[in-house]
């Protein structure tokens, strides 16, 4: 689905855990997450503690977008 | 009573001639024509030719919206049970006919049958008309007869097809199962060596190819950006109002989400069936971060939060489908001006 | 290491007040069997009864929910005992002589766990899809205590341990009959195996373990696998016992204790020991959740086929979806340590066939075995005698509500047959 975005030439960053796939089904910008069941969460965590992991996950996310990559790149989240 | 099917071949099987004659018109003759002696033999009883298509190779490539609508006028008038052209070996122009015109009359719901080389361009339909192998010359027409003979009945028959390795037809993309002579840790031993010694071997599974896209260039001012949101997940408005499947998705969603804050688990909650939803339905920004996108929106981050995301449920969901509903909201993305886009997936 | 393998064919059970085997028959005292189960406090506190049945090729009869298969052995001459870490004492086991009772298997059944256990059909079109259609089986049917629902991992181990421990008190009673054939398997040194086979190419058996955890889990001497790092073992520990399977993950794909011990990858390569290539040794490694463990398990394992100076080795998987991940990553990191790779896996392709078969790919997986697509969907006919409960058919993967019929037949995808998509190519199921 990725790829379909990217191709009408948006730039487009796959946050997802199971990153080998997102490799292998042809993303450019890949951001790791935190698990399946809750990519941009960890519910062990206290709200505000989850509220700025998540917002550090996005953060790195839109980093990603500004980035011009030649590539497939998984960026460090 | 035995079954009627109706042959398709070339000028040179109808003995008019090779290259030369290879402009000839679509023509129509009763019964048996050339090699469709053979395939009534094949069939003793059972199936019959009642008639044969004759059409030069260089007429159907260059007018093939006339020989098409020619042919398919007989075929609409015969109603046979089964449509049969070739098999065309490793003739391009003679495989494209075949393949292009079995391709037509499948589409009128009469089951169709041809034959060809796999490297015959009119073998890239493999996946949509029924392609036997033959070998890449006219001899290979002895080996040919019995395989489309007994492929012909099969369909005849409404059977169902053994794998394609058993039944002789060109690999489909339909996985088949059947039992091998040996068994697969025999076989995988067997493949090995065969590896290790630089000798040919054919793997049971080719791997997909998945195509690959250029990176669009990178975002220049994220202040001025509008940032949409899209994801796999099943992330949906409560109660699920586009019915998306939890497995094998068959749509995706269009929801506004301009003046939405956060999602919340009153109004939020995913559809999806592959993983434990319980987080997901406790607090739906853990799949898709609406909260964060709109802090950053307002300090000024980001320009804006795009006010429509897109959703579907990436779960079992057959990856033409994917394909197809992200290409379409691309193209909505494209004109309402997105910038660029965060795809979430669990 | 040297293991002597003597097969004392069984060609029928019956239930009798002594235990032997004699003449090809194996006798079973239903009472000192059932005592002997009852001896692990597990079993004790979680199984409420046993009852014990046969089943013959041929026989009109349905075995389901089927949790594990186990081949009864018994260590004749040499360190260790059966299943060691978890019946025997931890010892090295694939030396010595080991005493096999061929053509038979015991196989637990019963009300189990939850929804991945199997169905064995001794007759009609599901016996084709499992080789344990064509053994001998003894079936253990347990009945849970009460409260079990709530302490699954306790009662699956439960149940474990009551398979074991019937192939245990079986394979015991074929101490002193003289084999009907003898076979050797021996694995060389490192350095001894390139001085006697100085022209052959090293090959390995690089063995995926499932270890995703809730109940698919095996374990090797005892431990977890989902505990270890990826390590070598001679093949004939594997043959000997060292790993057993506590596994509920779908039917089809999952490699019950018996395909353990009768490893066909194992087999098959030492058929080619010293003659086409030098069989090396087996590496284990794990299939776990999380992505670290996925990259340092593969990691390690192409590290090890490296270090082997291996020229090829065959992976062989279990279990499907994001196991797939763990055999690209394997298959991609030891190709491109210079060694040739052939893999066995099985494919989920839809009922119809069509979708992509595999989670994972890569151009680098050019030499595929497969078990066949599981997704297919059989009929099996009504048979005339179920052993367990049809109460879970509709519920088990690969089932659907409605694959109970009413008239007594099953309709479902191969996925619930146990053993019949096998990874490790026990198989001939094949799909084009």
């Amino acid at each position: 689905m990725v790829k379909e975005i990217e191709r009408v030439g948006i730039p487009v960053v796959h946050m997802c855990t199971v990153t080998p796939i997102s490799l292998t089904v042809g993303a450019n910008r890949i951001l790791p997450t935190v698990a399946i069941p809750h990519p941009l969460g960890n519910p062990a965590l206290p709200a505000e503690e989850e509220y700025a992991l998540r917002k550090k996950l996005v953060q790195a996310a839109l980093r990603a977008l500004c980035t011009e990559v030649e590539d497939q790149t998984v960026f460090e989240n | 009573m035995s079954y009627r099917v109706m042959h398709y071949i070339n000028q040179f099987f109808a003995n008019i001639g090779g290259e030369e004659m290879a402009h000839v018109e679509p023509q129509l003759r009763q019964g048996v024509v050339g090699p469709g002696m053979a395939f009534a033999q094949a069939w003793k009883d059972e199936a019959q030719i009642v008639s044969t298509v004759v059409c030069g190779d260089s007429y159907f490539a260059e007018h093939e919206k006339e020989a098409k609508e020619a042919i398919l006028a007989w075929v609409a008038e015969e109603k046979p049970d089964l449509f049969l052209a070739g098999p065309a070996f490793n003739a391009g122009r003679y495989g494209y006919a075949c393949a292009t015109i079995c391709a037509a009359v499948q589409d009128m719901g009469i089951p169709v049958l041809t034959g060809m080389y796999e490297e015959n361009p009119g073998a890239d339909l493999r996946t949509k008309v029924l392609i036997a192998a033959t070998a890449n010359s006219a001899a290979g027409m002895r080996k040919a007869v019995p395989t489309m003979a007994k492929l012909a009945l099969k369909l005849l028959r409404g059977e169902k097809l053994g794998a394609s390795c058993e039944d002789g037809y060109l690999n489909n993309g339909v996985r088949v199962n059947f039992f091998d002579r040996e068994r697969g840790a025999k076989r995988a031993v067997e493949m090995l060596k065969a590896k290790l010694a630089g000798q040919p071997f054919v793997t049971e599974y080719p791997m997909p190819s998945f195509d690959r896209v250029e990176p669009s260039p990178a975002i220049r001012d994220l202040s001025k950006a509008t940032v949409a949101l899209c994801t796999s997940g099943g992330i949906v408005p409560k109660g699920n109002p586009d019915h998306i499947e939890s497995s094998s998705a068959s749509r995706y969603g269009e929801y506004n989400i301009a003046g939405v804050d956060r999602l919340t688990s009153q109004t939020y909650e995913t559809a999806h069936g592959g993983y434990d939803p319980v987080y997901a339905n406790q607090d739906p920004n853990r799949v898709l971060p609406v909260d964060v996108l709109r802090e950053m929106e307002r300090t000024g981050v980001i320009g804006k939060l795009h006010d429509y995301y897109y959703a579907t449920v990436g779960n079992g969901t057959a990856v033409a489908s994917a394909k197809g509903f992200a290409a379409e909201y691309a193209q909505r993305l494209l004109s309402a001006g997105v910038d660029a886009v965060i795809m979430t997936s669990t | 290491m040297k293991l002597e393998l003597g097969y004392i064919p069984i060609a029928d059970i019956q239930f009798a007040k002594v235990s032997k085997v004699e003449d090809g028959t194996l006798y079973v005292d239903q009472e000192a069997l059932k005592a002997f189960l009852y001896q692990d406090d597990d079993v004790r506190q979680w199984v409420k009864d046993f009852t014990f049945d046969i089943a013959k090729p041929g026989e009109s009869v349905r075995i389901t929910p089927v949790k594990d298969v186990i081949e009864p052995r018994v260590k004749v001459e040499g360190p260790g005992g059966q299943f060691p870490g978890v019946i025997a004492k931890v010892d090295t086991v694939g030396s010595g002589k080991t005493h096999v009772l061929r053509g038979m298997a015991v196989v637990t059944a019963g009300k189990i766990v939850g929804f991945q256990e199997g169905i064995i059909d001794m007759t009609g079109p599901g016996a084709a899809y499992t080789p344990f259609s064509k053994l001998l089986n003894l079936v253990v049917v347990a009945e849970p205590a009460e409260g079990y629902q709530d302490n699954k991992h306790a009662y699956e181990h439960a149940v474990r341990m009551a398979g074991l421990r019937a192939a245990t008190f079986l394979g015991e009673l074929g101490r002193n009959v003289e084999p009907a054939e003898v076979q050797v398997f021996e694995t060389l040194g490192i350095r001894e195996g390139i001085a006697r086979y100085p022209d052959l190419p090293r090959v390995a058996y690089v063995h995926m373990l499932q270890s995703q955890g809730l109940l698919h889990d095996t374990y090797v001497y005892g431990v977890d696998a989902k505990r270890t790092l990826t390590t070598i073992l001679y093949p004939t520990e594997t043959m000997d016992g060292a790993i057993i399977s506590g596994n509920c993950v779908s039917a089809c794909d999952k490699n019950t204790t018996y395909h353990h011990q009768n490893n066909p990858v194992v087999a098959e390569l030492f058929a080619e020991h010293g003659k086409t290539l030098n069989y090396v040794c087996n590496i284990i490694t794990n299939e776990n959740v999380y992505l670290a463990d996925k990259q340092r398990s593969s990691d390690w394992t192409a590290k090890l086929c490296r270090l082997l100076d291996l020229d090829g080795v065959i992976v062989s998987q279990e279990g499907f979806g994001n196991p797939d991940t763990d055999l690209i990553m394997n298959t991609k990191k030891i190709e491109l340590q210079g060694v040739k790779t052939t893999i066995i896996t099985d494919e989920y392709a839809g009922q119809n066939g069509r979708s992509q078969s595999l989670a994972d790919a890569d151009p680098l997986a050019d030499a595929v075995v497969t078990g066949g697509n599981a997704n297919e969907v059989i009929v099996l006919p009504k048979l005339d005698k179920v052993i367990g409960t049809l109460d879970f058919v509709d519920v088990i993967a690969g089932g659907h509500a409605g694959s109970l019929r009413e008239d007594g037949s099953i309709e479902a995808e191969i996925q619930v047959i146990t053993g019949a998509t096998n990874e490790m190519g026990f198989n001939r199921l094949s799909a084009r």
